[in-house]
Order: C-alpha cells, then sequence, then structure tokens
C-alpha cells in the first residue's frame, strides 16, 4: 500500500495570500494513500526540506506530493530532497499552486478550491507512480560552433582553450562576419579590424578549432551530447589546402563587374576573390554566378595565372559528417531592407545609405580609402544627416520591427563623432526619438558627441528626405523647438534595424530550438539560462538571440563557451528515465510511433514470440532507444493499440488526474 | 471586358474631357465601362469619423451595385476612388460600420443584400496595369509620344493610406511613370510627385494650396519636366491656377487617348 | 458649451484613435504639409487629446488646416493614424448648430468659373455640416 505525505507550501505570501494553506493540508488528509499532511511558511528552504526528509523516515513514506511553485523551479530540489532521505526521486509529485493557481486568482475561496483539486489529482497521480532509474549516455567531446563571426570565434576560442575541440562553420569564404566591416568601436574608438583580426588568427593558428568556411549545415539528428551534423562544405573552384592566398587570379580575373558585398556593394570585386586583406583563411573563391569559365567553359586565366595549382573548376560540394557533443548557433544579424522606407529616398538616392555602408565609407580598406566621399560624385558632403530608428521600434510588422535595435544609438553617435573629428567644416545632425545609451561609459561617450564634437542631437524624427539636384532636402521634426525642420543635407544616413540572419530560422528547425516571432532564439530562461536554449546541449552566441553590441557579444559568447565546457567536461550524461516503452504484447507494428518520433528515437525489430501452445510467431514490434528517446510522448498519443506508454506519465496516471479533478 | 465605372460628378462638369477620354481609351482597348446607374457624388473626400454611415453610403450604393453585377468598380477621378476604396475598405474591416450601414440599406430596399467589401476597387490605372497590361496599352500605341518629357503627378488621394489603397509603394510610385514609359514618353522622376497639392484648402486657405502647388510645379519643372499629368480634377486645378502657365497640365487619359490615336474621335468628344 | 472629459471621450471613440500608442517620435509632425500653417501640430494633437486638453485644439483653426493626405498615417511607425484626431476634432465643432466653417454664402467670392465640384463638395463636407 503507498504511503503518502503531502506537503503545501505558503511561498511567503505567494501562495498564502490566495491560499488557505491549512485548508489544503487538511482536505487531503483522508485521500487514498495519505498517511501524512502538513504546511510550511518555505518547502524550498533547508528547514522545510527537513520537514519532509524528517517525514519521509518517520512515516515510511513511500511518495510526496509537494504543494508549491512550478516544477520548473524546485522539482529538482524536491527529488534531491526524497533521494537524501531514501526514497527514488520519481516518486515525487509537484502541485504547482503558485503560478496556475495563486497567481492568476485573487479571491481566496476560489484559489483554495482550485489547490485542493491540484493536490488531489497529485495525489492519485503519485499512488501510481513506480521507482523510476535514469540511464546513462556518453558525451562526444567535440563542439559545433554555426557562425563565424566575433560571437562564434570567442565561443571556439574559450572552448578551444578549454581543451576541447570545435569545429566553426561559416556561410562566407571568410570568418570575421559583421564586424570585419566596421570601422571603429564603441564606446573606445579602437579599429575593429585591429583588436578582430588578432583573434581570427588565433582561431586559425588553434590546433583544436576547425575552421569550415563556405559551409554550411544541412542536416542535425541525435540528441545533447551526440550530435551527428551533416556540414556541406561548397564548391569554391579552389583547393583550400594548395592556396596560398597570393590574389594574383584577383587581379587578373577578366570579370570585373562583380558587386563587393563586402564593402555593402558600394565597388566591384571580381568574379574570384578573396574577400579582405586579413581574411581567415586567406584562400581565394570562385564565384560561380558570375564565372566565366564556369558559366561557359570559355575563360580560364585564374587557372593560368595561379603558380600553386589550386584552381579546380571541377570541384563539387563535400557532405562531411561529424559527431558532437554539444551545437552553439552565432549565427547573428543582419540590418533589414529598407524597401519599406522609401520616405526616406534609399532607393531613389545613392546618397542616402545605411549605417553598415557609411561603415565601408569610412574604413581606410573600404570603396574610398577611407574618405567621405559622397557615393554618388564623390564630393565631399558639408552636411550629413542622420536617421534613428528605422524601422525599429516600429508596430506596423509588415514595414519594420517591433523591438529596439540597441546597437543603433552608440554607433551613430560613433559615426557622428568620427566626421566630426576628420572634417570639422561637415555639420552633422542626429534626429532621434529618445537616445539609449545604458553601458559602461556609453553615455559619457554620447555627450561627448555632442559637447566636444559639436554634433546636433534633434529630438524628432524625419519625415521625408527629397532628393533634388545634387542634395537631398530633409524635412523633419523639431519637437522641443516646435518646429519643422528643412536642411539641405549632401549624405542622409539611415540607422536599419537589425533583425536576425535568414538561415537562422531554418537552422532552428534542424536543431529542434525553438525562436520568438522576431526569428530571434530563444533562452532556457531569459533571466537565469541566458545562453542555453531550451534543447539539450543547444547554446546562443550573440546576436542570434537578441540584438547585441560588441562587449554584450563577447561576453555572452564567452558564457556559452563556459555551458559547453561544463558539458564536454563530463564523461556520461544522466538520462532523464521519463521516456517511452512500447508493451511488445500490444504492439502492432504500424510503425505510427516511428513517424511521428521528432527525434529518431524509434526503430522497428522482428521478434521471436513463444505462444501459448508453444509455437513461435515472429512479429515487427516497436523499440524504443532510450537514449535518444526525450520523453515528449507524441508516440504515445499516436499509438493505436495503447502499447506505447511514457514512463512517470503512463495513460493510466493522467486519466487517475483528470478523474480526481472532475471528480 | 466589362466593368462598372462610377464617373463622378467633375467628369460630367468641369472635367468632361478626362470622362470622354477615359472613355475613348477604354474603347480603343477593349473594355466596356458600364456607369453605374444613378450613380451620387461620392462627397469627394471620405470622412475617417467611424460614426458617419450617411457620408459613405453613396460608396456603398455604386458598389453593391458593381458587386451584384460580379463586375470591378473602376473609377479614374483620384478623389472618388479614394472614398469608394476606403468605404470599401471600412465594410471589410469594421464589422460594426458593416453592421449600421447593411441595416440602413435593407429599410431602403427590401432586396438587399448584406455587404462586406466583397467587390473589387479598382483605379483606371490599376486596369490598364493589372487587366490589360502596359505591354498590351504599348502595343496600341498609335502615336508614340516620344520624345516627350512628362512629369507624373500622383498627388496624394491615389496613393494613401497605402494600406487601404494598394495601388504601388507610397513613397516611390511607378505606376503612372510605366505608363508614360509604355506610351512612348520619358517619365520624369522628382520629389513631390506624392505631395499633396493643397486639395479643398483651396477654397479656405488659397495661400496654403498656393504654397502646396507651387512645391509640386517647381519640382516637376526643375527636373526637367515638358508637361505635367495627373488623374485628379481637382489637383489639375490647384497645379494650373497656381501654375501660371509655367507648364501645361493634362490628364493621363488625354496622352492615352492622343497616343492610341483616339483623342480627335467622336468617342472622345 | 462642450463638456470636457465627454469632448475627449467622444474624439478618441469616433476616430478610433488609441492616442497611448504614440511614442513621441514626431514623425507625424515631420512629414505634415500644413505644419507651418498649423497653431498645434499632428504630433500636439495626438498627444494633447491623450492628456484629454482638447478645449485649445476646438478653438483652434489649425483644425481646418489639415489636407488629410494621410502622410502621417502612412509614416506613423506606431499606427496611431493622428488624421483622424484632427478630424474627430474638426467634426467635434462643426457638428454643433451653427458651427459651420464654410457657409454657402461665401462660396461665391471665394471662387472663379474653373473651380471643379470637387473642390466643393470636398470643402463642405470638411467644414460644414
Amino acid at each position: 500500500m503507498p504511503r503518502i505525505g503531502v506537503f503545501v507550501c505558503w511561498c511567503g505570501s505567494n501562495i498564502a495570500g490566495t491560499v488557505d494553506v491549512s485548508t489544503v493540508s487538511e482536505a487531503v488528509k483522508n485521500e487514498q494513500g495519505v498517511v501524512f499532511s502538513t504546511n510550511y511558511q518555505y518547502m524550498c528552504s533547508q528547514s522545510g526540506q527537513d520537514i519532509i526528509k524528517n517525514a519521509i523516515r518517520k512515516h515510511n513514506l513511500t511518495g510526496i506530493v509537494v504543494c508549491s511553485c512550478s516544477p520548473r523551479m524546485h522539482e529538482a530540489t524536491f527529488r534531491k530532497t526524497a533521494a537524501a532521505a531514501g526514497l527514488n526521486p520519481y516518486m515525487v509529485e509537484i502541485a504547482n499552486i503558485r503560478e496556475q493557481c495563486s497567481w492568476v486568482h485573487k479571491d481566496m475561496l476560489t484559489g483554495t478550491q482550485k489547490a485542493i483539486v491540484l493536490t488531489k489529482a497529485a495525489i492519485a497521480k503519485v499512488n501510481l507512480n513506480s521507482p523510476l532509474t535514469p540511464g546513462e549516455s556518453p558525451v562526444t567531446k567535440r563542439a559545433l560552433v554555426i557562425g563565424g563571426g566575433i560571437a562564434g570565434i570567442q565561443t571556439a576560442l574559450d572552448i578551444a582553450d578549454a581543451g576541447f575541440p570545435v569545429d566553426i562553420v561559416e556561410t562566407k569564404p571568410t570568418i570575421g562576419g559583421k564586424m570585419a566591416q566596421l570601422d571603429k568601436t564603441f564606446p573606445t574608438l579602437d579599429c575593429a579590424a585591429c583588436i578582430l583580426t588578432p583573434k581570427m588568427v588565433d582561431a586559425a593558428q588553434n590546433d583544436k578549432i576547425r575552421i569550415y568556411s563556405y559551409s554550411e549545415v544541412e542536416e542535425v539528428n541525435g540528441f545533447v551530447g551526440n550530435f551527428d551534423v551533416k556540414i556541406r562544405r561548397k564548391a569554391r573552384y579552389v583547393k583550400e589546402e594548395l592556396c596560398t592566398g597570393c590574389g594574383l587570379c584577383t587581379e587578373k580575373c577578366p570579370q570585373k563587374k562583380v558587386p563587393n558585398e563586402f564593402n555593402m556593394g558600394m565597388d566591384n570585386r571580381r568574379a574570384i576573390y578573396i574577400p579582405f586583406a586579413q581574411a581567415v583563411p586567406k584562400v581565394a573563391t570562385i564565384d560561380a554566378d558570375y564565372c566565366t569559365m564556369l558559366k561557359t567553359g570559355k575563360c580560364g586565366v585564374c587557372s593560368k595565372v595561379c603558380t600553386a595549382g589550386a584552381i579546380d573548376y571541377k570541384q563539387k560540394d563535400e557532405i562531411i559528417t561529424e559527431r558532437y557533443g554539444a551545437i552553439v548557433a552565432a549565427t547573428g544579424f543582419n540590418p533589414i531592407s529598407m524597401d519599406k522606407f522609401d520616405e526616406y529616398a534609399y532607393s531613389q538616392s545613392k546618397d542616402v545609405i545605411t549605417s553598415l555602408e557609411f561603415e565601408r565609407l569610412t574604413n581606410a580598406a573600404g570603396p574610398t580609402a577611407g574618405k567621405l566621399l559622397r557615393p554618388s560624385d564623390g564630393k565631399h558632403p558639408h552636411t550629413v544627416v542622420f536617421v534613428q530608428c528605422v524601422g525599429s521600434r516600429c508596430a506596423a510588422a509588415e514595414k519594420g520591427k517591433e523591438y529596439c535595435s540597441k546597437i543603433c544609438c552608440m554607433y551613430t553617435a560613433k559615426h557622428a563623432m568620427l566626421i566630426r573629428d576628420k572634417y570639422p567644416d561637415v555639420e552633422v545632425y542626429v534626429f532621434y526619438i529618445d537616445v539609449r545609451t545604458p553601458g559602461k561609459n556609453f553615455d559619457e561617450f554620447y555627450r561627448r558627441a555632442v559637447e566636444e564634437y559639436g554634433v546636433h542631437y534633434i529630438k524628432g524624427m524625419v519625415g521625408k528626405v527629397s532628393p533634388e539636384g545634387d542634395v537631398l532636402k530633409v524635412q523633419a521634426s523639431d519637437l522641443i523647438a516646435n518646429k519643422q525642420l528643412h536642411i539641405d543635407a549632401d549624405l542622409v544616413v539611415l540607422a536599419a534595424a537589425i533583425e536576425p540572419d535568414k538561415s537562422a530560422r531554418s537552422l532552428a528547425t534542424m536543431l529542434t530550438a525553438s525562436m520568438d516571432t522576431n526569428d530571434f532564439f530563444t533562452e532556457a530562461h531569459p533571466k537565469l539560462r541566458p545562453v542555453e536554449s531550451p534543447t539539450a546541449g543547444v547554446f546562443l552566441s550573440g546576436a542570434c538571440q537578441g540584438p547585441k553590441d560588441i562587449p554584450e557579444t563577447v561576453s555572452q559568447a564567452g558564457a556559452a563557451a563556459s555551458k559547453v565546457i561544463g558539458l564536454l567536461a563530463k564523461d556520461k550524461l544522466i538520462g532523464n528515465p521519463c521516456i517511452a516503452h512500447s508493451d511488445e504484447m500490444m504492439c502492432n507494428g504500424c510503425s505510427s510511433c516511428e513517424r511521428v518520433c521528432p527525434y529518431g528515437a524509434i526503430t522497428y525489430v522482428n521478434k521471436e514470440f513463444r505462444m501459448p501452445d508453444r509455437t513461435t510467431l515472429v512479429r515487427r514490434v516497436a523499440s524504443v532507444n532510450e537514449a535518444v528517446c526525450q520523453g515528449c510522448g507524441a508516440c504515445t498519443v499516436a499509438c493505436p493499440s495503447g502499447a506505447m506508454d511514457l514512463r512517470g506519465f503512463t495513460a493510466q496516471q493522467i486519466m487517475s488526474e483528470v478523474d480526481a479533478i472532475c471528480k | 471586358m466589362k466593368v462598372s465605372y462610377f464617373p463622378g460628378c467633375t467628369l460630367k462638369t468641369t472635367a468632361k474631357e478626362l470622362d470622354a477620354y477615359t472613355r475613348a481609351s477604354a474603347k480603343a482597348l477593349g473594355v466596356t465601362l458600364e456607369e453605374i446607374e444613378n450613380w451620387q457624388c461620392c462627397g469627394g473626400v471620405f470622412t475617417t469619423a467611424n460614426d458617419e454611415i450617411a457620408t459613405k453610403l453613396s460608396s456603398i450604393r455604386a458598389l453593391t451595385e458593381a458587386n451584384a453585377k460580379e463586375q470591378p468598380l473602376v473609377s479614374v477621378c483620384s478623389a472618388c476612388h479614394n472614398v469608394i476604396k476606403q468605404t470599401n475598405r471600412a465594410m471589410q474591416t469594421d464589422a460594426d460600420f458593416a453592421f449600421r450601414v447593411n441595416n440602413y440599406m435593407r429599410m431602403q430596399s427590401d432586396t438587399y443584400t448584406e455587404y462586406h467589401g466583397e467587390a473589387r476597387v479598382m483605379h483606371f490605372l490599376e486596369l490598364l496595369r493589372d487587366e490589360i497590361g502596359f505591354d498590351k496599352v504599348a502595343a496600341a500605341v498609335k502615336n508614340s509620344l516620344k520624345g516627350k518629357k512628362i512629369a507624373a503627378y500622383y498627388g496624394c488621394l491615389l496613393l494613401r493610406p497605402g494600406k487601404t489603397m494598394q495601388m504601388d509603394d507610397v513613397e516611390n510610385p511607378r505606376i503612372i511613370e510605366d505608363l508614360i514609359r509604355a506610351l512612348g514618353a520619358e517619365p520624369v522622376i522628382y520629389a513631390s510627385r506624392n505631395e499633396c497639392c493643397g486639395g479643398y484648402v483651396a477654397l479656405d486657405s488659397p495661400d496654403s494650396a498656393a504654397k502646396q502647388s507651387r512645391k509640386v510645379l517647381d519640382g516637376a519643372i526643375s527636373a526637367g519636366a515638358d508637361l505635367i499629368v495627373t488623374a485628379c480634377p481637382l489637383c489639375r486645378y490647384n497645379l494650373i491656377k497656381n501654375g501660371k502657365s509655367d507648364i501645361p497640365v493634362v490628364y493621363f487619359t488625354e496622352l492615352l487617348a492622343e497616343a492610341l490615336g483616339v483623342k480627335e474621335t467622336e468617342d472622345a468628344q | 458649451m462642450h463638456n470636457k472629459d465627454n469632448v475627449t471621450e467622444r474624439v478618441l471613440r469616433i476616430s478610433g484613435v488609441n492616442a497611448r500608442r504614440c511614442m513621441k517620435c514626431g514623425k507625424c509632425s515631420a512629414s505634415c504639409p500644413s505644419y507651418d500653417e498649423m497653431e498645434y501640430h499632428p504630433h500636439q494633437f495626438v498627444y494633447m487629446v491623450e492628456s484629454g486638453d482638447v478645449e485649445p485644439l476646438l478653438n483652434s483653426r489649425s483644425i481646418y488646416k489639415c489636407l488629410t493626405c494621410f502622410a502621417c498615417v502612412d509614416r506613423c511607425p506606431r499606427g496611431v493614424e493622428p488624421v483622424k484626431l484632427v478630424e474627430a476634432i474638426r467634426l467635434e465643432v462643426i457638428r454643433e448648430q451653427g458651427a459651420n466653417h464654410l457657409r454657402a454664402d461665401d462660396v461665391p467670392a471665394k471662387i472663379d468659373e474653373d473651380v471643379p465640384q470637387q473642390l466643393l463638395v470636398s470643402a463642405f463636407r470638411k467644414y460644414a455640416k
């Protein structure tokens, strides 16, 4: 006979404020199996746990119900408490009378009644619980980092530093990401390349790190500790191991009219190219969309000039498969398209640019060699207007993003300051809704732009930019002066909202990692588990989780790495014993469960059964791989014969809970 | 193809040529315009207040007639199109408004059938672009307008509110420019082409309307246009009144009729 | 004449505008072609209605200066639609008996022979009830 103890927690006034806890502990005293019932102020405290432990020992309890907060908070606590008192931890049930009861009700009577019902349901279930023992699975001691920007590089370096091998998969021909395109970095104004390229080189030279550039993740199978990942190494038509990066091919290639994405399309590159001087790996790549040889079979100049014999027009995509213990998503961000904001005339004038384009325009390695020149006519601008929040904080989902993009206030202050520093003759206007600069030395930085550099910050938005002749007529609000302003500008810079890279969505599907409505990866807990995805073994680094600047990205990258290291340091993972199992006698071999299993944990085997008449019969039955099963329960619902059941959540247990509630 | 046609008050009076050129061009392109029976003036402007239904009923009557014939409702005056389209949108999205309108209309006629914005509302420009196709229009051109530099003037009502009108990119439209190209001429792009001409304010504050119109005229002239085309009689009035014959302003259908070779025919008179 | 609280409530109701959505960016006023004609500007209409300060708006000529060009509607990042507030306040005024802003008797002096019907009907619809 079960001997059950019930422990009702007050959670201070969190529960006791809306639930009469004594009435609850009293009301369930005579439920089936209950031999002990009490309540206490903080059940999760040391003394609360002692009450539980003592009761288990004194009353020889075989199961307990703790009426408290969500099992997400303290289920693990109370399982450990039970284990310490010699009770199997899976003989513990939580009745959530806080999040699902006291917090959502105002009336004491309603709250108390509901708490009693929830408690009775948990008692009914624990009556049917049986002790469970979790299995173990091994951990592959290698990590995969998807994305080779500053987030991915830093995560990989930190993991490698702890001695674990790590692979970076980067879709572009080089690692470096957005940071490689930036000129200076706020709030210290050190050059982005000067601080990034040493890290790129570190990654390239680290014998624990492999860089798969120009590659994409194609398929992910398996589970925490044992992910099997297929990686497509796209054909770059250059043998990476032979290419010396001398760049001769990129000078001789006759196809000169390819928009240079590294410079945001503001100049051209060749069909064979190395994105920038410090690229890692420093290897040429042929752009198949533009290469005359690949398109028509006539040319071959790069092959002729290559002394290393690295050009291979016949190269094909290659798929490699590798097993990883942990995966880090670091897929980064992009500025949104300006198509829906043509009141700013982005598509109508070359002199209306985005902030990322401006970075290239002030960068010594950019299309103007760092000179501030108008893209349209190469002239020196005298008046520059910056527009903040273009597409950020925008409630119209078809146009922009409802969130604040977070980085724009600071980079715009930086841009404005850089212009005034190099060209004091240029008048700089910044139109803003709010200036948001919470960060170490951030507000001081913005104030320097105003006070030392004389940037004109104007509270108000720009309504329209009208290209007329070679000026851009800017019509804007000055809300503090209560005036409409008309400024003749030579250059307009738009702080475009940022959004997650498009690849993130398909990656999330492959990883079964969740995303929010904006396609940012969701963290396991917004405050307490900020770098973990809810999917075990998947971690988040950088702007793929939310808008972030470089300091924050680097901190998060380190945090993600430490979580990965913590996982890879284990030799075995303790699994979840609440997994599916099939009653072979009832299984009719229909394969329904196999089809719905999202983890590929179910296979079918032919098994011999001894019949009552002593003959044998071979039947096809489902078999669950216990290491792979995550206990989602999809198979138990799909199974038409009722053979499939979930340990710890059997159909009988669930029904007994429902019965207890409906009684 | 047959469509329902809502000409509007001005096309029967001071803008007769807009109506005549529209009909002649439609005929030349194989489109029959069936004028709505006993149509009433649209009111010129859409009242945004959601407690008014009386000011929107003339649109409802035209819409339900077109809907009963299963024809798109086409108009050519920007203002009529705007009022009818905004009213139709309100019937689709504002259940309370639709409820009151339907109740009222039922009182007027026993045969009235409930309406929730099912009719398709099209401007004549959209008919040319989406139903006939500018390529077909180009193929039907007899007198190419080659060499002419023409500024399209949209004004506000053709395009705004963009969510409702859905004709083109509100900030950087191209439908009239594409038509101009189809007719063989060269469109001139200038920033004030989607700014308001001053509209009805011309009566109350002529100076304010003059300022608005001047902005449009100066924009088109400095961009090198020889001619401005518009779809709206009020736009045309404001531009001509404040243009002091700096630049001619004509309806786009006049250009169309001219290019199609039907401007001087009986149909256009 | 106007009950202050009722007016604000009525203006919000017939306009269907949720003034609380405004984040005070001023893009409406930055877009308004009639800005310089107006004593109170589009963003002020939103702010003043939100704070229940409608009386000055009712008495201001600004309500007759709006062109209803919908630029503020299309460009507002928060979907506030300031034009509807201007219209609702104007209606609040002209719906009072004898408060028409345009009278038929005034028209002959204001027009020339080229005036399109559209101008007259529009002006009457906007300025008179």
